[in-house]
Protein backbone atom coordinates (compact mmCIF):
# COMPACT_ATOMS: atom_id res chain seq x y z
CA UNK A 1 0.00 0.00 0.00
CA UNK A 2 2.78 2.59 1.26
CA UNK A 3 4.76 1.38 -2.10
CA UNK A 4 1.71 2.64 -4.66
CA UNK A 5 1.39 5.75 -2.33
CA UNK A 6 4.80 6.17 -3.35
CA UNK A 7 4.59 5.17 -7.08
CA UNK A 8 1.14 7.24 -7.83
CA UNK A 9 3.21 10.99 -6.12
CA UNK A 10 6.71 9.36 -8.61
CA UNK A 11 4.24 9.05 -11.42
CA UNK A 12 2.86 12.37 -11.09
CA UNK A 13 5.80 14.32 -10.38
CA UNK A 14 6.96 12.90 -14.15
CA UNK A 15 3.98 13.40 -15.77
CA UNK A 16 2.96 16.59 -14.62
CA UNK A 17 6.44 18.09 -15.99
CA UNK A 18 6.17 19.20 -19.64
CA UNK A 19 10.09 18.63 -20.47
CA UNK A 20 8.99 15.22 -19.45
CA UNK A 21 6.53 14.46 -21.89
CA UNK A 22 8.50 16.55 -24.30
CA UNK A 23 11.54 14.45 -24.10
CA UNK A 24 10.29 11.10 -23.46
CA UNK A 25 7.23 10.97 -26.72
CA UNK A 26 7.59 14.07 -28.63
CA UNK A 27 11.45 14.46 -29.11
CA UNK A 28 11.78 10.56 -30.20
CA UNK A 29 8.52 10.64 -32.69
CA UNK A 30 9.86 14.07 -33.94
CA UNK A 31 13.01 12.56 -34.62
CA UNK A 32 10.72 9.51 -36.45
CA UNK A 33 9.03 11.99 -38.30
CA UNK A 34 11.65 13.75 -39.43
CA UNK A 35 13.89 10.60 -40.85
CA UNK A 36 11.13 9.46 -42.40
CA UNK A 37 10.68 12.58 -44.23
CA UNK A 38 14.29 12.38 -45.59
CA UNK A 39 13.86 8.75 -46.16
CA UNK A 40 10.77 9.50 -49.17
CA UNK A 41 13.76 12.06 -50.60
CA UNK A 42 16.61 10.34 -51.24
CA UNK A 43 16.97 7.07 -53.34
CA UNK A 44 18.62 4.41 -50.92
CA UNK A 45 17.42 2.42 -47.48
CA UNK A 46 18.98 4.62 -45.07
CA UNK A 47 16.43 5.14 -42.70
CA UNK A 48 13.28 2.07 -43.37
CA UNK A 49 10.28 2.04 -40.91
CA UNK A 50 11.36 -1.82 -39.75
CA UNK A 51 15.16 -0.89 -38.83
CA UNK A 52 14.74 2.65 -37.33
CA UNK A 53 11.74 2.37 -35.15
CA UNK A 54 12.95 -0.02 -32.59
CA UNK A 55 15.96 1.90 -32.47
CA UNK A 56 13.89 5.41 -32.15
CA UNK A 57 12.01 3.36 -29.48
CA UNK A 58 15.18 2.58 -27.35
CA UNK A 59 16.17 5.94 -27.94
CA UNK A 60 13.53 7.57 -26.16
CA UNK A 61 13.56 4.99 -23.10
CA UNK A 62 17.58 6.29 -22.54
CA UNK A 63 15.29 9.45 -21.17
CA UNK A 64 13.58 7.34 -18.04
CA UNK A 65 17.32 7.03 -16.77
CA UNK A 66 17.12 11.22 -16.95
CA UNK A 67 13.50 11.61 -15.33
CA UNK A 68 14.44 8.75 -12.40
CA UNK A 69 17.62 10.43 -11.47
CA UNK A 70 16.10 13.62 -11.56
CA UNK A 71 13.65 12.93 -9.31
CA UNK A 72 15.90 11.04 -7.26
CA UNK A 73 18.55 13.68 -6.93
CA UNK A 74 15.76 16.70 -6.16
CA UNK A 75 14.24 14.63 -3.51
CA UNK A 76 18.34 14.29 -1.95
CA UNK A 77 18.95 18.05 -2.24
CA UNK A 78 15.49 19.46 -1.29
CA UNK A 79 15.46 17.34 2.09
CA UNK A 80 12.13 15.71 1.19
CA UNK A 81 13.75 12.37 1.40
CA UNK A 82 14.95 13.64 4.84
CA UNK A 83 11.04 13.68 5.70
CA UNK A 84 10.08 10.63 3.94
CA UNK A 85 12.75 8.82 6.33
CA UNK A 86 11.10 9.73 9.36
CA UNK A 87 7.99 7.76 8.20
CA UNK A 88 7.71 3.77 8.08
CA UNK A 89 8.24 3.69 4.50
CA UNK A 90 11.14 0.79 3.76
CA UNK A 91 13.90 0.74 1.66
CA UNK A 92 12.11 -1.58 -0.53
CA UNK A 93 9.32 0.93 -0.85
CA UNK A 94 11.38 3.65 -1.66
CA UNK A 95 13.30 1.43 -4.61
CA UNK A 96 9.91 -0.19 -5.61
CA UNK A 97 8.37 3.43 -5.74
CA UNK A 98 10.95 4.91 -7.49
CA UNK A 99 11.06 2.15 -10.29
CA UNK A 100 7.28 0.54 -10.87
CA UNK A 101 6.13 3.69 -12.46
CA UNK A 102 8.35 4.37 -15.12
CA UNK A 103 8.35 0.40 -16.19
CA UNK A 104 4.55 1.07 -18.22
CA UNK A 105 5.60 4.81 -18.94
CA UNK A 106 8.48 3.05 -21.51
CA UNK A 107 6.10 0.29 -22.57
CA UNK A 108 3.73 2.97 -23.13
CA UNK A 109 6.96 5.41 -24.83
CA UNK A 110 7.28 2.03 -27.23
CA UNK A 111 3.69 1.31 -28.07
CA UNK A 112 3.56 5.46 -29.14
CA UNK A 113 6.66 4.82 -31.05
CA UNK A 114 5.16 1.92 -33.15
CA UNK A 115 1.90 3.12 -33.43
CA UNK A 116 3.34 6.50 -34.61
CA UNK A 117 5.83 4.42 -37.23
CA UNK A 118 2.28 2.02 -38.56
CA UNK A 119 0.40 5.32 -39.06
CA UNK A 120 4.06 6.06 -41.58
CA UNK A 121 3.72 3.11 -43.78
CA UNK A 122 5.40 0.38 -40.87
CA UNK A 123 3.56 -3.12 -41.59
CA UNK A 124 1.88 -3.88 -38.74
CA UNK A 125 1.88 -7.52 -37.80
CA UNK A 126 1.73 -9.20 -34.40
CA UNK A 127 5.16 -8.83 -33.75
CA UNK A 128 4.95 -5.60 -33.14
CA UNK A 129 3.71 -6.24 -29.62
CA UNK A 130 6.58 -8.55 -28.89
CA UNK A 131 8.90 -5.66 -30.40
CA UNK A 132 6.75 -3.31 -27.69
CA UNK A 133 7.32 -6.13 -25.31
CA UNK A 134 11.21 -6.11 -25.67
CA UNK A 135 11.07 -2.51 -24.32
CA UNK A 136 10.56 -4.01 -20.59
CA UNK A 137 13.93 -5.45 -19.68
CA UNK A 138 15.51 -2.11 -21.88
CA UNK A 139 13.06 0.16 -19.57
CA UNK A 140 14.29 -1.48 -16.37
CA UNK A 141 18.14 -1.21 -17.18
CA UNK A 142 17.42 2.72 -18.11
CA UNK A 143 15.56 2.90 -14.84
CA UNK A 144 17.87 1.29 -13.14
CA UNK A 145 20.99 3.57 -13.97
CA UNK A 146 18.44 6.67 -12.96
CA UNK A 147 18.42 5.33 -9.75
CA UNK A 148 21.74 4.93 -9.19
CA UNK A 149 22.71 8.31 -10.52
CA UNK A 150 20.18 9.92 -8.86
CA UNK A 151 21.52 8.58 -5.44
CA UNK A 152 24.81 9.45 -5.92
CA UNK A 153 25.48 12.72 -8.09
CA UNK A 154 23.26 16.01 -7.74
CA UNK A 155 20.62 17.19 -9.41
CA UNK A 156 22.66 19.72 -11.67
CA UNK A 157 25.18 16.70 -12.07
CA UNK A 158 22.47 13.78 -13.51
CA UNK A 159 21.24 16.61 -15.88
CA UNK A 160 24.92 16.45 -17.38
CA UNK A 161 25.62 12.91 -16.95
CA UNK A 162 21.78 11.52 -17.47
CA UNK A 163 20.79 13.86 -19.78
CA UNK A 164 23.60 15.03 -22.31
CA UNK A 165 26.15 11.85 -21.64
CA UNK A 166 23.79 8.99 -22.01
CA UNK A 167 21.42 10.33 -24.47
CA UNK A 168 24.48 10.76 -26.82
CA UNK A 169 25.81 7.36 -25.68
CA UNK A 170 22.62 6.07 -26.50
CA UNK A 171 22.49 7.98 -29.74
CA UNK A 172 25.91 7.17 -31.12
CA UNK A 173 26.83 3.08 -30.00
CA UNK A 174 22.74 2.20 -30.88
CA UNK A 175 23.50 1.86 -34.28
CA UNK A 176 19.75 3.55 -34.77
CA UNK A 177 20.96 5.92 -37.44
CA UNK A 178 23.89 4.27 -39.10
CA UNK A 179 25.45 0.11 -39.16
CA UNK A 180 28.40 0.41 -36.62
CA UNK A 181 29.71 -1.92 -38.75
CA UNK A 182 30.46 1.18 -40.92
CA UNK A 183 32.99 2.47 -38.68
CA UNK A 184 34.27 -0.39 -37.69
CA UNK A 185 37.46 -1.14 -35.12
CA UNK A 186 37.35 -0.30 -31.77
CA UNK A 187 33.91 1.70 -32.31
CA UNK A 188 31.93 -1.65 -33.23
CA UNK A 189 34.22 -3.19 -30.77
CA UNK A 190 32.83 -0.77 -27.80
CA UNK A 191 29.25 -0.65 -29.28
CA UNK A 192 28.68 -4.11 -29.04
CA UNK A 193 30.72 -4.48 -25.25
CA UNK A 194 27.40 -1.83 -24.06
CA UNK A 195 23.85 -2.59 -23.96
CA UNK A 196 22.53 0.08 -26.19
CA UNK A 197 23.23 -2.06 -29.43
CA UNK A 198 21.95 -4.74 -27.95
CA UNK A 199 18.45 -3.38 -26.97
CA UNK A 200 18.22 -1.99 -30.57
CA UNK A 201 18.82 -5.24 -32.09
CA UNK A 202 16.90 -6.84 -29.50
CA UNK A 203 14.01 -4.82 -30.84
CA UNK A 204 14.43 -5.38 -34.20
CA UNK A 205 14.85 -9.36 -34.29
CA UNK A 206 11.10 -9.09 -32.16
CA UNK A 207 9.87 -6.84 -34.80
CA UNK A 208 11.18 -9.37 -37.77
CA UNK A 209 9.84 -12.34 -35.61
CA UNK A 210 13.23 -14.01 -35.54
CA UNK A 211 12.99 -15.84 -32.47
CA UNK A 212 16.44 -17.08 -32.91
CA UNK A 213 17.97 -13.85 -32.75
CA UNK A 214 16.48 -12.64 -29.91
CA UNK A 215 17.70 -14.70 -27.38
CA UNK A 216 21.98 -13.36 -27.42
CA UNK A 217 20.65 -9.56 -27.68
CA UNK A 218 18.62 -10.39 -24.78
CA UNK A 219 21.00 -12.25 -22.68
CA UNK A 220 23.34 -9.18 -23.56
CA UNK A 221 20.36 -6.70 -22.27
CA UNK A 222 20.06 -8.75 -18.98
CA UNK A 223 23.65 -8.84 -18.51
CA UNK A 224 23.69 -5.08 -17.73
CA UNK A 225 20.01 -5.10 -16.23
CA UNK A 226 20.39 -6.95 -13.50
CA UNK A 227 23.41 -6.12 -12.18
CA UNK A 228 23.07 -2.37 -12.87
CA UNK A 229 19.41 -2.96 -10.16
CA UNK A 230 21.29 -5.01 -7.94
CA UNK A 231 23.58 -2.12 -7.35
CA UNK A 232 21.19 0.25 -7.68
CA UNK A 233 19.38 -0.60 -4.48
CA UNK A 234 22.42 -1.66 -2.82
CA UNK A 235 23.66 2.21 -3.02
CA UNK A 236 20.67 3.24 -2.30
CA UNK A 237 20.18 1.47 0.76
CA UNK A 238 23.14 1.91 1.96
CA UNK A 239 22.58 5.99 1.11
CA UNK A 240 19.27 5.40 3.32
CA UNK A 241 20.97 3.92 6.18
CA UNK A 242 23.22 6.60 6.62
CA UNK A 243 20.38 8.53 5.84
CA UNK A 244 21.69 10.88 2.79
CA UNK B 1 6.21 11.08 30.91
CA UNK B 2 8.85 13.41 29.63
CA UNK B 3 8.28 14.44 26.10
CA UNK B 4 12.07 13.84 25.22
CA UNK B 5 14.88 13.10 27.73
CA UNK B 6 18.41 13.19 26.40
CA UNK B 7 21.10 11.62 27.82
CA UNK B 8 24.53 12.47 27.01
CA UNK B 9 23.59 12.56 23.67
CA UNK B 10 27.19 13.05 21.31
CA UNK B 11 28.11 13.18 17.81
CA UNK B 12 31.53 12.99 16.36
CA UNK B 13 32.42 13.21 12.84
CA UNK B 14 35.92 12.26 12.90
CA UNK B 15 38.17 14.38 15.17
CA UNK B 16 34.84 16.73 15.09
CA UNK B 17 32.33 16.81 18.04
CA UNK B 18 29.32 18.27 16.62
CA UNK B 19 27.45 17.74 19.08
CA UNK B 20 29.15 17.44 23.16
CA UNK B 21 27.13 14.95 25.68
CA UNK B 22 23.97 16.74 25.21
CA UNK B 23 21.57 16.08 28.59
CA UNK B 24 18.45 17.72 28.06
CA UNK B 25 14.23 16.99 29.77
CA UNK B 26 11.60 18.52 27.58
CA UNK B 27 7.86 17.95 29.07
CA UNK B 28 5.50 16.29 27.08
CA UNK B 29 3.06 19.94 25.46
CA UNK B 30 6.57 22.31 26.30
CA UNK B 31 7.42 24.24 23.10
CA UNK B 32 11.05 24.41 23.06
CA UNK B 33 13.73 26.26 21.08
CA UNK B 34 17.37 25.51 20.46
CA UNK B 35 19.24 28.71 19.59
CA UNK B 36 22.30 29.22 18.20
CA UNK B 37 24.96 30.29 15.83
CA UNK B 38 25.44 28.31 12.23
CA UNK B 39 27.14 25.15 13.37
CA UNK B 40 26.65 25.06 17.40
CA UNK B 41 24.85 21.36 16.92
CA UNK B 42 21.40 22.44 16.74
CA UNK B 43 20.31 20.46 13.76
CA UNK B 44 22.78 17.82 14.51
CA UNK B 45 20.75 17.70 17.59
CA UNK B 46 17.50 17.50 16.09
CA UNK B 47 18.45 14.72 13.47
CA UNK B 48 19.57 12.30 16.08
CA UNK B 49 16.71 12.95 18.34
CA UNK B 50 14.73 12.56 14.64
CA UNK B 51 16.05 9.29 14.15
CA UNK B 52 18.36 10.90 10.77
CA UNK B 53 21.85 10.10 12.91
CA UNK B 54 23.20 7.64 14.92
CA UNK B 55 24.34 8.87 17.88
CA UNK B 56 28.21 8.09 18.49
CA UNK B 57 27.21 8.05 22.41
CA UNK B 58 24.10 8.66 24.67
CA UNK B 59 21.00 8.10 23.92
CA UNK B 60 17.77 10.04 24.15
CA UNK B 61 13.86 8.84 25.12
CA UNK B 62 11.61 10.58 22.70
CA UNK B 63 7.78 10.30 23.93
CA UNK B 64 9.60 7.27 26.10
CA UNK B 65 11.49 5.60 23.10
CA UNK B 66 15.04 5.25 22.95
CA UNK B 67 16.34 6.65 19.47
CA UNK B 68 19.42 3.84 19.87
CA UNK B 69 17.37 0.82 20.31
CA UNK B 70 13.84 1.52 18.80
CA UNK B 71 14.11 4.07 16.01
CA UNK B 72 10.73 2.74 14.22
CA UNK B 73 8.73 3.43 17.65
CA UNK B 74 10.32 6.43 17.51
CA UNK B 75 9.54 7.74 13.68
CA UNK B 76 5.66 6.57 14.34
CA UNK B 77 5.91 9.41 17.45
CA UNK B 78 7.57 12.03 15.78
CA UNK B 79 7.04 14.86 12.66
CA UNK B 80 9.73 16.69 10.67
CA UNK B 81 9.63 19.83 9.10
CA UNK B 82 13.12 20.28 7.37
CA UNK B 83 15.06 23.39 7.14
CA UNK B 84 14.39 23.04 3.43
CA UNK B 85 10.90 23.15 2.44
CA UNK B 86 10.76 19.58 1.87
CA UNK B 87 7.54 19.77 -0.49
CA UNK B 88 6.69 17.67 -3.09
CA UNK B 89 6.80 20.08 -5.96
CA UNK B 90 4.13 18.68 -8.57
CA UNK B 91 1.56 17.53 -6.67
CA UNK B 92 -0.91 20.08 -4.74
CA UNK B 93 -1.10 21.26 -1.79
CA UNK B 94 -3.88 18.78 -1.12
CA UNK B 95 -1.68 15.84 -2.90
CA UNK B 96 1.27 16.26 -0.53
CA UNK B 97 -0.88 15.88 2.89
CA UNK B 98 -2.52 13.20 1.36
CA UNK B 99 0.85 11.16 0.25
CA UNK B 100 2.23 11.81 3.33
CA UNK B 101 -0.46 10.46 5.11
CA UNK B 102 -0.39 7.27 3.34
CA UNK B 103 3.33 7.26 3.83
CA UNK B 104 2.21 6.96 7.34
CA UNK B 105 0.21 4.32 6.56
CA UNK B 106 -3.30 6.03 7.04
CA UNK B 107 -6.41 4.58 5.38
CA UNK B 108 -8.13 6.68 2.72
CA UNK B 109 -11.38 8.20 4.88
CA UNK B 110 -8.61 9.34 8.05
CA UNK B 111 -6.14 10.32 5.10
CA UNK B 112 -8.87 13.05 4.16
CA UNK B 113 -10.88 13.68 7.36
CA UNK B 114 -7.18 14.46 9.02
CA UNK B 115 -6.38 16.74 5.48
CA UNK B 116 -9.69 18.43 6.70
CA UNK B 117 -8.24 19.21 9.72
CA UNK B 118 -5.06 20.69 9.11
CA UNK B 119 -6.59 22.33 6.07
CA UNK B 120 -8.89 24.20 8.65
CA UNK B 121 -5.91 24.57 11.48
CA UNK B 122 -3.06 26.00 9.25
CA UNK B 123 -5.35 28.32 7.00
CA UNK B 124 -4.66 25.95 3.77
CA UNK B 125 -7.96 26.49 2.25
CA UNK B 126 -6.65 29.11 -0.62
CA UNK B 127 -3.81 26.94 -1.76
CA UNK B 128 -5.25 23.18 -1.47
CA UNK B 129 -5.51 22.62 -5.22
CA UNK B 130 -2.69 24.59 -6.25
CA UNK B 131 0.99 22.78 -6.94
CA UNK B 132 3.47 23.25 -3.97
CA UNK B 133 6.13 24.19 -6.04
CA UNK B 134 4.19 27.24 -7.22
CA UNK B 135 3.76 28.26 -3.51
CA UNK B 136 5.67 31.45 -1.62
CA UNK B 137 7.86 30.27 0.63
CA UNK B 138 5.82 31.03 3.63
CA UNK B 139 2.98 29.14 2.20
CA UNK B 140 5.61 26.14 1.38
CA UNK B 141 6.35 26.46 5.20
CA UNK B 142 3.06 26.33 6.28
CA UNK B 143 2.22 23.34 4.05
CA UNK B 144 5.59 21.66 5.05
CA UNK B 145 4.39 22.01 8.82
CA UNK B 146 1.01 20.81 8.08
CA UNK B 147 2.84 17.51 6.52
CA UNK B 148 5.00 17.09 9.17
CA UNK B 149 1.54 16.82 11.65
CA UNK B 150 -0.56 14.65 9.26
CA UNK B 151 0.27 11.28 11.11
CA UNK B 152 -0.68 12.87 14.90
CA UNK B 153 2.97 13.13 15.86
CA UNK B 154 3.71 13.66 19.64
CA UNK B 155 6.34 15.35 18.97
CA UNK B 156 7.18 17.69 16.43
CA UNK B 157 10.53 19.03 15.19
CA UNK B 158 10.89 22.00 13.31
CA UNK B 159 14.11 22.67 11.40
CA UNK B 160 14.81 27.18 10.88
CA UNK B 161 10.96 27.24 10.21
CA UNK B 162 11.19 30.94 9.57
CA UNK B 163 14.07 30.84 7.59
CA UNK B 164 14.33 33.41 4.45
CA UNK B 165 10.90 34.31 4.96
CA UNK B 166 9.80 38.34 4.91
CA UNK B 167 8.37 39.94 7.98
CA UNK B 168 5.00 38.93 7.21
CA UNK B 169 5.78 35.50 6.41
CA UNK B 170 7.21 34.95 9.32
CA UNK B 171 4.27 36.39 11.83
CA UNK B 172 1.79 34.60 9.74
CA UNK B 173 4.05 31.30 10.72
CA UNK B 174 4.51 32.47 14.21
CA UNK B 175 0.70 32.70 14.60
CA UNK B 176 0.78 28.74 13.27
CA UNK B 177 3.20 27.49 15.43
CA UNK B 178 1.59 29.20 18.91
CA UNK B 179 -1.49 27.81 18.15
CA UNK B 180 -0.43 23.79 18.13
CA UNK B 181 -1.35 22.63 21.52
CA UNK B 182 -1.04 19.45 23.25
CA UNK B 183 2.27 18.37 20.96
CA UNK B 184 5.66 18.74 22.07
CA UNK B 185 7.50 21.06 19.78
CA UNK B 186 11.76 21.65 19.02
CA UNK B 187 12.17 24.07 17.27
CA UNK B 188 15.69 25.14 16.14
CA UNK B 189 16.45 28.99 15.26
CA UNK B 190 19.20 31.34 14.89
CA UNK B 191 16.57 34.65 15.28
CA UNK B 192 16.39 35.41 18.89
CA UNK B 193 13.50 37.16 18.61
CA UNK B 194 11.64 33.84 17.39
CA UNK B 195 13.44 31.80 20.17
CA UNK B 196 11.67 34.48 22.85
CA UNK B 197 8.67 34.98 21.13
CA UNK B 198 7.61 31.05 20.66
CA UNK B 199 9.50 29.10 23.39
CA UNK B 200 8.05 28.35 26.56
CA UNK B 201 12.05 27.67 27.34
CA UNK B 202 14.91 27.81 25.19
CA UNK B 203 18.47 25.95 24.95
CA UNK B 204 21.37 27.83 24.19
CA UNK B 205 24.13 25.96 22.08
CA UNK B 206 27.68 26.65 21.28
CA UNK B 207 30.34 24.75 19.92
CA UNK B 208 28.59 21.31 20.39
CA UNK B 209 27.53 22.17 23.61
CA UNK B 210 24.49 22.89 25.26
CA UNK B 211 25.12 25.92 27.41
CA UNK B 212 21.53 26.53 29.63
CA UNK B 213 17.98 25.72 28.90
CA UNK B 214 15.22 27.47 30.68
CA UNK B 215 12.84 30.48 29.73
CA UNK B 216 13.48 33.72 27.97
CA UNK B 217 12.66 35.55 31.41
CA UNK B 218 14.67 33.57 33.06
CA UNK B 219 17.44 33.79 31.06
CA UNK B 220 17.44 37.48 30.63
CA UNK B 221 17.25 38.15 34.61
CA UNK B 222 20.08 35.59 35.12
CA UNK B 223 22.37 37.70 33.11
CA UNK B 224 21.06 40.79 34.00
CA UNK B 225 19.96 41.97 30.13
CA UNK B 226 17.29 44.01 29.22
CA UNK B 227 17.32 42.31 26.13
CA UNK B 228 17.43 38.58 24.83
CA UNK B 229 19.70 39.15 22.20
CA UNK B 230 22.35 40.60 25.09
CA UNK B 231 21.02 37.69 27.23
CA UNK B 232 22.15 35.22 24.61
CA UNK B 233 25.39 37.19 24.27
CA UNK B 234 26.23 36.80 27.87
CA UNK B 235 25.59 33.09 28.41
CA UNK B 236 27.98 32.36 24.97
CA UNK B 237 30.80 34.45 26.51
CA UNK B 238 30.49 33.15 30.07
CA UNK B 239 31.27 30.03 28.99
CA UNK B 240 33.85 31.19 27.14
CA UNK B 241 32.85 30.89 23.82
CA UNK B 242 31.91 35.02 22.52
Amino acid sequence: MRTLTFARRMAREILRDPLTVFFGLGFPLLLLLLLTAIQKNVPVALFDLERLTPGIAVFGLAFLTLFAATLIARDRSSSFLQRLYTTPLTGADFILGYTLPLVPMGLAQSAACYAAAAALGLRVTGNILWAILAALPVSLFFIGLGLLCGTIFSDRQVGGLCGALLTNLTAWLAGIWFDVDLVGGWFRRLAEALPFLHAVELGRAALRGDTAGYAPHLWWVLAYTVPVLILAAAVFAGKMRKND
Amino acid sequence: MDGIAAMGLTKRYGDLTAVDALTLTIDAGERFALLGVNGAGKTTTMRMLACLARPTAGDALVDGKSVVREPGAVKARIGLSPQETAVAANLTAEENLLFMAGAHGMGKADARARTGELTEALGLGPILRRRAGKLSGGWQRRLSIAMALISRPKVLFLDEPTLGLDVLARAALWEVIRSLEGVTTVLTTHYMEEAEALADRVGIMAAGRLLCADAPAQLKARTEADRFEDAFLAVVREAGLG
